[in-house]
């Protein structure tokens, strides 16, 4: 496929994305929802390229979200929040990934999974500090100095969640043609070659699950200034698994697949969740399974699959 | 030291006892994980969800048949007959139905199909059971409580989850040895076990012995949840938490190995039922932090055989 269709069809999902935030208003909500899910679903792909699947992720987003939800009374402003928010998802990741990138498979999957559920206990028991499950309230903050005017304010958060999408699209897109990043598919592969040319599997391994960490700590803090109320449930095992699938669904072989992933999910979620929500994560996992079964490449696949048959 | 130990010998007695019982159940569980392991190669996510439905199934079945006139005695009978359901009907369905499918693909999508299974049967528990606790300790009350001495005082205990539950793990742990060992069927599991190829090649029918393996799995999970059923209420959630825990037991023992799994399940039941009465805050932590601590000491688990690496 030509080097330019990617980065044309982003172009042309972020010019559709901003017509139907403008044309259907309701929509800019959930596509910054979308987006910010997206953020972080993108990190996660980073980790399947070395053949690794984290169940855990959903606790970089929470602790994101969580970092806006603490910090924004003594900083009430985004562009300020949003590094900090960085900042700390940069460094939990780095403890956290100093641990688990000496495992992998399964290992890797649970160890993450458990630490996951660990911080939700964390948020979930220590009801002075956190609320407890009550969740806390995201004070109102400022966007770029704008004071917090409804219309404004969505409008800035939807193209902040835009800016940062696109931005990280790019910079994944790098990062995986860049030595570092052909490392990671040498890591799913045989990592003892790798090792055996001089490439130390591990910090490769490392570099990309900080910067995932870091992406998922974004779409968490994201997530909490579009939302306004984090709870503990951000950090829940289903919150991983919800991550997952949007990766799976959007397909992981190019960096559009997770926000085509996080769309299609969020836009169905919103008619369907209310209309089967006992039965909601066993349609999740059943399209889990019929992707994995009869679509293993996902949504972008299926697009990608439909370009190259016209090209 | 002599102080704290008058003041909380009763307390700790009653965790140990508790302790023991859970670590019983967990070890069902975790020992059917690995069987099913060592043959198909596949971390079965969902594993924790038979353990569930196997309890529910139990508890309904118990419900439904006592209210029938069914004399108390023959409740155990019922426990039995669940878990002989539940793992022969879900176990060849599953491994026939989905797992075969996908057998040598990738190591993340067999892996994420098992997730998938894991969310349907989460869902079809609740919509069969609904959310509300489900009760029935007929089995439990049967057999009254004996009194354990400990140090000086008298603990009062079930005898069910004295001599009832340890029993039935202790009897599996002997069973299986033995049956893996000095059996035909046995040694063949292990054949297979050991090098799949080579023991194809010798004439034995590797997809029977993985059909087998793996409802003999499921049906030990669901066992474990049957005998579960009688002490606790069932509320969802508890196939996650099972999971979650049954994996730690099999990562501190190592992938493989059972009587490791029968000593690791004892530190993780104990840890966490001294949590409970101890420390209750740290009850769901306290699994994750021991298995934390022992992989970051000895990565292949206490027993576990480090793998040669592949060139």
């Amino acid at each position: 496929m030509n080097r330019l269709v990617e980065p044309l069809l982003a172009l042309a999902a972020t010019a559709l994305l901003v017509l139907a935030a403008w044309a259907v208003p309701w929509l800019k909500f959930v596509l910054t929802i979308a987006l910010a899910k997206g953020l972080a679903v993108l990190g996660i792909l980073l980790l399947l390229r070395a053949g690794q699947v984290s169940f855990g992720h959903s606790m970089f987003m929470a602790l994101g979200a969580y970092t806006v939800a603490f910090l924004a009374p003594q900083v009430p402003e985004a562009l300020l929040l949003l590094p900090l928010a960085v900042l700390f998802s940069a460094v939990a990741g780095l403890l956290i990934g100093l641990f688990v990138v000496r495992y992998r498979d399964i290992f890797f999957s649970m160890l993450n999974l458990a630490l996951c559920m660990v911080f939700y206990s964390v948020l979930e028991k220590f009801y002075a500090i956190t609320k407890g499950t009550d969740g806390i309230r995201v004070t109102p903050i400022t966007i770029a100095g704008q004071e917090p005017g409804r219309e404004t304010q969505e409008w800035l958060i939807f193209g902040l969640a835009l800016v940062l999408a696109v931005g990280s699209g790019l910079l994944v897109r790098a990062y995986l043609a860049s030595p570092m990043g052909r490392a990671l598919a040498g890591i799913k592969t045989r990592e003892t070659r790798l090792e055996f040319i001089g490439v130390p599997a591990r910090r490769v391994l490392l570099f990309a699950y900080v910067l995932s960490a870091v992406m998922g700590g974004c779409g968490g803090a994201l997530l909490a200034m579009t939302t306004r109320h984090v709870t503990p449930l951000l950090s829940y095992w289903t919150a991983s698994g919800e991550l997952v699938f949007i990766l799976i669904l959007g397909g992981a072989g190019s960096a559009l697949g997770p926000f085509l992933g996080a769309a299609a999910y969020e836009l169905v979620r919103v008619y369907a969740a209310a209309l089967v929500a006992d039965a909601w994560q066993m349609i999740l996992g059943g399209v889990l399974l019929a992707v994995i079964l009869f679509a293993p490449q996902g949504l972008w696949g299926i697009v990608a699959g439909r370009l190259r048959g016209r090209a | 030291m002599a102080g704290w130990f008058s003041e909380n010998g009763l307390l700790l007695g009653l965790a140990l006892l508790d302790g023991l019982s859970y670590a019983a159940l967990v070890f069902m569980v975790a020992v059917g994980l690995n069987l099913v392991f060592g043959v198909l190669r596949i971390v079965n996510v969902a594993h924790g969800s038979l353990f569930a439905i196997g309890a529910y199934t139990a508890a309904s079945l118990g419900l439904f048949l006592s209210a029938r006139g069914l004399p108390p005695a023959a409740g155990y009978a019922v426990l039995l007959l669940a878990a002989v359901l539940v793992g022969g009907v879900l176990g060849p369905v599953i491994e026939r139905g989905v797992l075969r499918r996908v057998y040598g693909q990738e190591d993340v999508l067999q892996l994420l199909v098992t997730f998938a299974l894991f969310m349907i049967l989460e869902d079809v528990q609740k919509l069969i059971w609904g959310v509300q606790p489900l009760f029935h300790d007929a089995p439990m009350k049967f057999l009254g409580t004996v009194d354990v001495p400990f140090g000086e005082d008298v603990i009062p205990f079930t005898a069910y989850q004295i001599f009832v539950v340890p029993g039935v793990a202790v009897a599996t742990l002997a069973g299986l040895a033995w049956f893996l060992r000095r059996t035909l069927t046995g040694r063949v599991i292990v054949a297979v076990t050991t090098d799949k190829e080579a023991a194809t090649a010798m004439g034995i029918d590797a997809a029977k012995v993985t059909l087998l393996t793996f409802t003999f799995g499921a049906a030990l999970a669901a066992l474990g949840g049957a005998l579960a059923s009688p002490t606790t209420s069932l509320v969802p959630g508890v196939g996650a938490q099972t999971i979650v825990l049954s994996f730690a037991v099999v990562a501190i023992a190592g992938l493989g190995q059972i009587e490791g799994a029968a000593l690791s399940a004892l530190m993780i039941g104990m840890g966490r039922s001294i949590a409970v009465y101890f420390e209750p805050e740290l009850e769901v932590v306290v699994p994750y932090l021991i298995m934390v601590a022992v992989l970051l000491v000895r990565p292949q688990g206490l027993f576990g055989v480090v793998e040669t690496r592949r060139v």
